[in-house]
């Protein structure tokens, strides 16, 4: 007997189509729901005051949640940061690309390997080291040495005045 | 499984049995058949069961009086215990009770590896034991993070990010995981709620496990397939279950030392200090019973093939039906293989003790030595042993060797000998 495409094999396919939209129509909106919610969005910017941070000093801020090092470098930092050859860098990225003004270095303090906040004016290139998993930063913020895979995050931000950093 | 028909003898017991076979499934285990060598490695699976109704009753207390709120949780534990009515009893019971819960397990799965209790016909066993051992250590992590201290801040920080090691997507799970763009209240929220879930999932799956269990019957100390029932079994009650008592009581004794005497031994000073999203402790390390996968994640140096080898180190053991090789079950006719097993032990217990301490110098030379030794163990030393190891001989029965004289060496030099009871 010859194999025919009956009308209830149709029947079959578009129950089965129906039902499979149908479930996802279901599914979704119980996994999107522990997505961030609107007011968790509604946090999305800060902004500082850093007329009081001193050449040499860190200030560290809370930027949705999460710790932003505002950092105002040395000269010899800045300088240190910039005599790096990018052949030498495990994510390589010029220091110029990192800050828009050398002087200061804003950047997510977030250990890139698994979240923890790195310590300052620690570790082997006198910028910051991770106590998790021994993740060395240098000055710019780059990883150099230890398990993290990238460079601390820029996170977006601008000067609004001399004095005044926006982040977000 | 036993063969018989049971019959109530009361009529009220017959007709309600003829409805619902309750009463046929009690005597069942009642005179479930198990095999009179039973050693006292055996009797961890009832010590199981006690820890997970332990957890289960006293969580459910907890839950009365905890608050599952970033601002209120920290205060909601130390309300537990200092105000509550014997708060601090219940909450020390559940901390302590989770590590005596993985002490248990622990013992229960290196008995199984000793005596090849997850070789045919009890993969399936095995494999669900497996499932079990993954949701108590989910259900551990997520149950760390409630009190909302220095270490269950970061503690939940390091594990969800584990995540971002995948490539792509791997930032929007983690993103969906926290339900914002770090750990926080939504966070607090939902492991609370998967905290609460996970126990009874466990108690569903210990329900198929028994049950897997209860079809070829237990293995034994000699691994050999028994006749049941037989004079190579007793019934479960009373012999099993006075045992498995005695052995609980035992059990308890070392538990309410720890409750009663060291109650914060197991746990982290820094988890007494509030949830700060600005710093980092000093030094974080994960609950003991975790280090040996910690410490495989860190002897790494790539954060995605980390990841990949500490999930691999616990699937690897699901496989481990199908990697050992070697038709014999227990390692006391395996002269090779029993060595290998201690060293195993001590590699396992090398890397719980290389997890605690920092990953540098020494230490991570060392991880990486018994990171390697862990999967060789697994995907070359066991593959082999089966065909190169030369056993020793097996008894026909449980009593053979002690009433038979003996082992019938003629028979068991037949190779099968010893499987088709």
């Amino acid at each position: 007997m010859e194999k025919k495409t009956k009308r209830r094999d149709f029947l079959f396919t578009a129950t089965y189509a129906v039902g499979a939209v149908g479930a996802g129509a279901v599914i979704w909106p119980m996994i999107d729901q522990m997505n961030p919610d609107a007011s968790v969005k509604a946090l999305a910017s800060t902004e500082v005051d850093v007329s009081a941070v001193n050449p040499g000093k860190t200030i560290t801020v809370l930027w949705r949640g999460k710790p932003v090092f505002i950092r105002r470098r040395t000269q010899e930092e800045i300088a240190e940061a910039k005599s790096v050859k990018l052949e030498d860098l495990k994510h390589p990225e010029k220091d110029e690309d990192r800050v828009k003004n050398p002087e200061w270095l804003v950047m997510l303090g977030v250990c890139t390997h698994l979240g923890c906040v790195p310590l300052d004016q620690k570790g082997d290139y006198n910028g910051w080291f991770c106590p998790c998993h021994g993740s060395h930063y240098d000055t710019s913020g780059r990883i150099r040495k230890g398990p993290a895979p990238t460079n601390m995050e820029i996170p977006e931000y601008k000067f609004v005045d001399a004095n005044t950093i926006k982040i977000g | 499984m036993s063969e018989h028909e049971y019959t109530p003898k009361s009529k009220v017991g017959k007709w309600f049995n003829d409805r619902l076979p309750l009463l046929t499934l009690a005597n069942h285990l009642t005179d479930y058949p198990t095999p009179k060598n039973l050693n006292y490695w055996w009797t961890f699976g009832g010590i199981l069961t006690f820890c997970l109704i332990t957890q289960i009753v006293t969580g459910l207390v907890l839950a009365m009086h905890y608050i599952a709120h970033a601002d209120m949780a920290f205060q909601s534990v130390e309300h537990i215990m200092r105000d509550v009515n014997y708060g601090w009893l219940i909450r020390y019971i559940h901390a302590n009770g989770a590590s005596m819960f993985f002490l248990a397990v622990y013992i229960h799965i290196f008995r199984s590896l000793f005596y090849g209790s997850y070789k045919s016909p009890r993969e399936v066993i095995w494999i669900i034991g497996i499932i079990i051992y993954l949701l108590m250590m989910a259900a551990a992590f997520l149950g760390y993070v409630l009190p909302w201290g220095q270490m269950s801040f970061w503690g939940a920080t390091v594990i969800t990010n584990l995540f971002s090691a995948i490539p792509l997507v791997g930032e929007g799970i983690v993103t969906w995981l926290w339900g914002g763009y770090s750990v926080d209240n939504p966070t607090l929220t939902r492991f609370f709620t998967l905290h609460y879930l996970i126990p009874f999932l466990i108690l569903g799956l210990v329900v198929l496990h028994i049950w897997a269990l209860h079809v070829p019957g237990n293995n034994n100390p000699i691994g050999i397939d028994i006749k049941k029932p037989s004079k190579d079994t007793v019934p479960f009650h009373p012999y099993i279950v006075i045992k498995d008592g005695f052995a609980l009581l035992m059990f308890m004794i070392v538990f309410a030392f720890f409750v009663f005497y060291t109650p914060n031994i197991l746990g982290h000073a820094d988890n007494y200090i509030e949830a700060n999203p600005l710093v980092t402790p000093a030094h974080i390390v994960p609950e003991w019973y975790l280090l040996p996968f910690y410490a495989i994640l860190r002897s790494v140096p790539d954060k995605l093939l980390g990841v990949i080898a500490m999930l691999s180190a616990i699937l690897i053991l699901a496989a481990l039906p199908w990697l050992d090789t070697s038709k014999i079950r227990s390692a006391v006719f395996r002269p090779l293989y029993k060595q290998f097993y201690w060293i195993l032990v001590a590699d396992v217990l090398i890397l719980g003790y290389v997890g605690a301490m920092p990953a540098e110098g020494l230490y991570l030379l060392i991880a990486r030595i018994a990171t390697a030794y862990y999967f060789l163990h697994f995907l070359v030393i066991l593959p082999v042993l089966g065909f190169k190891e030369r056993t020793t001989p097996v008894p026909l029965s449980i009593t053979e060797p002690i009433l038979g004289g003996s082992p019938n060496l003629a028979a068991v030099k037949k190779k099968d000998s010893f499987k088709d009871q």
